[in-house]
């Protein structure tokens, strides 16, 4: 392991990230009346680490700001600040400062000196401020000053760093050097001991140690004889612990192992600060996307080259060639298991979603003047990496739009006799081979009357008698907007086609569901993952497609009479009671020597954005979990097809989208001059 | 401009060409654009592209659209056999594979060996084209097919636009 310290710049930069999100996830969560002892240990031990990695690599504006942040985080623990709305909306825009910082020294810059110092204006007033306010603390007033005392005093701390290679040393001992003075140091069986004098606190020294190496490598204690005044005050504060709170013990009995050794006097600190960090760098690790795509690659290749030689093996007689067909079916459940597991990799739980929007919902909340309760469901559904990045923005549109037309003013919520504080629910959950991601909220719902009025103003031609449905899906027009205001929130009508569009692109699609007066839910259906896909292959002519297994509902034959004419081209099919539009295949993709007669083929009755139509194929091949690969990475778009995979003997198969291929067959005949009148009808 | 012009030639003039046959005629491609030679293998039509893309292949894993030069610039006789060559290209961070009658060398030409070329018809504008070679008796068409490829008459990419 080399010891060049810029390449920890990246995992601090990383860790302390993850960090600031944690913080401010708490700091949300954090119950104003009663807060959680815990959470507020929470908060402050994440300031503390970041403060301590920061000093470290040098960051100083970024030391300094944690360094006042944790004092009035501290001071919040111990119950000597009593944090109201006010200071929690400072301390988020301290976490964005933070944030900012940390960007700024991520691309080698140095943060805004302003903003800086205007942060440290603010906290520094609170700090102020409230205390004088006195604080009645209930608990522990008494041995305040210990925190602040105790990193005043230098003394004496002996650090031993286990498990190391001599190279390493020199650098260690030169990091170590910069919190004071080394007095000694001496390495023998992988074992680095050094004294040092320092005024530092002993578990800062072993947080920034952290960023380097594990946990259990690092040991700290304070050497006899040092200062008695610190000895004291650090006591003081891990009795003060004890008593304080069972809450900062419970972290404290799940051990990491090398919590023994550590030092007794900051005992009471040292193990309840493990516990985030494990979970961070033990329980996961951190991968390229990159890495785990290559790997999913090179299985779906070993997928294919598998079926590939089934095929071969396939006519073997089994009484020669038993071993072999015992081998090669062995293989083929490897294989899968394999493909299975890998594929997981690559999911990630939705919680990664819902987390960034208890912030987005409490400042867009206070800003128009509206009382707005989060709740979150099914946070734990998972759902590939690929497209949960890509549903951030069209939730976070949905969610903006719920919060700014949506739900009320409280004083219009109570008139209409509902409470005043509004709910905005986001849930997420499997259905079938899908995911229903939904955005609800109890606010006024849709006006259909000022929908249809506004579509007959721009021009989109509608019927009387439309049904609701389809009035809601209006909005998804471009530039489509009922807000009577145009806020910068939203309204602008730049929003709902994009949102459309992103979820379409995704493979997925929306649904409104709205009540006048109750509420509306926006309803986004996507698949699991867009890497794999259940497919059902049909053969038109000599060509093989794959037909998504999502979007097909049956399949049937049909007879001369369930089938007419429409304005002389187009063709609908009658079934149980139901008109459906017929689509050929072997015209939309110009196939030569397909089926084309109707009732010697096969229908396949498919499903998209809600409506069903046929699909006439020549016949099906059967069912397969195809590994889906992009087409546009070498070549182009190519209308009425999704993406593209590798059959089991090597060729490349198309696969249909199966949503575009009405529009594509419409297009078709509609391009064929001689037909154009008919398809205007 | 006229300096960035002479920039480039300079920079081309100097690189390695691999040469392949299409009908009668030689052509020339910088070599560190192509990226191997294959067979030719079943591809899968794709409908509604122009005639002279033949479809995808499955290259270990990766679709490749397969086109064919020969009926792009509607010379050669256009016979699919055991002798049909590939030629994988890499273009632009993309993978396109195109067919021609054969490869024959790999060619260093100087500067001095490099005309400009006159103007041409239609089959091959004469915007893709670098210059003639000229190596004894033979004549070289020095092809630009990077920006060839990436043009929007060879339907290969999406127009930006879109």
């Amino acid at each position: 392991m080399s010891m060049d310290i810029t390449e920890f710049y990246q995992t601090f930069f990383e860790e302390a990230e993850e960090l600031l999100n944690e913080m401010e996830h708490l700091l949300l969560e954090l119950d104003l009346d009663d807060p959680d002892n815990e959470q507020l240990n929470a908060i402050f031990r994440a300031a503390h680490s970041i403060k301590g990695g920061a000093g470290t690599f040098g960051f100083i504006v970024l030391q300094e700001t944690t360094h006042i942040f944790e004092n009035l985080l501290d001071r919040a623990r111990h119950h000597e600040l009593i944090l109201d709305r006010e200071i929690i909306d400072i301390f988020l825009e301290t976490k964005d400062m933070l944030t900012d910082q940390l960007n700024a020294y991520r691309n080698q810059e140095e943060p805004d000196p302003e903003a800086f110092e205007r942060i440290c204006t603010t906290l520094k007033r609170i700090a102020e401020e409230k205390t004088d306010a006195g604080s009645p603390a209930p608990v522990a007033s008494a041995p305040v000053e210990a925190p602040v005392a105790a990193g005043a005093g230098i003394r004496l701390l002996e650090i031993v760093l286990s498990k190391l290679d001599e190279d390493e040393c020199a650098t260690l001992t030169e990091e170590i050097a910069l919190f004071g003075t080394v007095k000694h140091s001496e390495y023998a069986d992988n074992t680095l001991k050094i004294s040092l004098e320092s005024s530092e606190p002993a578990d800062d020294i072993e947080a920034v140690l952290c960023f380097v190496l594990d946990a259990s490598q690092i040991a700290i204690q304070e050497a006899a004889g040092g200062a008695e005044a610190p000895v004291a005050a650090a006591a003081a504060e891990s009795m003060k612990a004890e008593t304080q709170a069972v809450a900062e013990e419970a972290p404290a009995a799940e051990p990491k192992g090398a919590d023994s050794k550590a030092s007794q006097a900051p005992a009471s600190k040292a193990p309840a600060k493990k516990p985030g960090k494990a979970q961070s760098s033990d329980a996961s690790l951190r991968v390229s996307t990159e890495k785990v795509d290559q790997i999913i690659n090179l299985v779906g290749e070993l997928v294919i080259t598998q079926s590939m030689l089934e095929q071969t093996t396939q006519g073997l007689d089994p009484v020669v060639n038993g071993q072999l067909l015992t081998g090669m079916s062995q293989l083929q459940r490897n294989a899968r298991d394999l493909q299975e597991a890998v594929m997981s990799i690559r999911m990630m739980q939705m919680d990664y979603v819902f987390n960034r929007f208890p912030r987005l919902v409490r400042d867009l909340a206070s800003k128009l003047g509206k009382e707005i309760e989060l709740v979150t469901v099914g946070k734990s559904t998972e759902l590939d990496k690929g497209l949960i990045e890509r549903i951030i923005d069209p939730l976070t549109h949905l969610v903006r739009n719920s919060i700014d037309h949506g739900i009320e003013l409280p004083e219009k919520r109570e008139a209409a006799g509902k409470n005043r504080l509004g709910k905005l629910t986001l849930s997420a959950q499997h259905q079938g081979g899908n995911i229903l991601i939904e955005v609800s909220d109890d606010g006024a719902g849709l006006n259909r009357d000022r929908i249809l009025a506004k579509a007959k103003s721009s021009g989109i031609p509608i019927s009387d008698n439309i049904s609701d449905d389809e009035v809601w899906q209006l909005i998804f027009a471009p530039g489509f907007s009922t807000a009577e205001q145009v806020t910068d929130v939203s309204g602008r009508g730049v929003g709902m086609d994009v949102v459309k569009r992103n979820i379409q692109q995704m493979g997925g699609y929306v649904e409104i569901l709205s009540q006048y007066g109750k509420g509306s839910t926006t309803r986004i259906v996507l698949p699991l993952t867009l890497a794999i896909l259940d497919g059902m292959s049909v053969k038109v002519g000599e060509e093989v497609f794959i037909l998504p297994l999502g979007a097909i509902m049956e399949s049937i034959q049909i007879k001369h009479e369930d089938i007419n004419r429409v304005a002389g081209q187009e063709q609908v099919i009658h079934v149980r009671g139901e008109y459906l539009s017929l689509v050929e295949l072997h015209k939309v993709f110009n196939v030569p020597d397909a089926q084309t007669d109707v009732t010697q083929g096969i229908v396949m009755i498919v499903q998209s954005d809600g409506r069903h139509f046929a699909l006439l194929v020549d016949q099906l091949i059967g069912q397969h979990q195809v590994v889906v690969k992009n087409l546009e990475t070498n070549y182009r778009k190519i209308p009425g097809v999704s993406a593209a995979t590798i059959m089991g003997d090597g060729s490349v198969a198309l696969i249909l989208d199966v949503p575009a291929l009405q529009r594509v067959s419409r297009d078709r005949r509609g391009s064929e001059p001689a037909r154009a009148q008919a398809a205007v009808h | 401009m006229e300096k960035i012009m002479s920039d480039q030639h300079h920079e081309v003039k100097g690189n390695e060409f691999l040469v392949f046959r299409i009908g009668d005629e030689e052509y020339g491609i910088d070599i560190l654009k192509v990226q191997e030679i294959r067979g030719y293998d079943g591809v899968t039509r794709i409908a509604n592209a122009p005639e002279f893309i033949k479809g995808v292949t499955n290259l270990r894993g990766v679709i490749v659209p397969i086109l064919d030069l020969r009926i792009k610039f509607s010379v050669g006789e256009v016979l699919y056999n055991q002798q049909t060559v590939v030629i994988v290209l890499n273009i632009a961070d993309r993978v396109v594979g195109v067919v021609v009658d054969g490869v024959s060398d790999v060619l260093t030409l100087s500067p001095e060996q490099i005309r400009d070329a006159p103007d041409f018809g239609t089959a091959l504008s004469s915007e893709y084209i670098m210059g003639l070679g000229s190596i004894e008796e033979r004549m070289l068409i020095l092809m630009d097919i990077e920006k060839m490829m990436s043009s929007s008459e060879m339907a290969l990419m999406d127009e930006v636009a879109a």
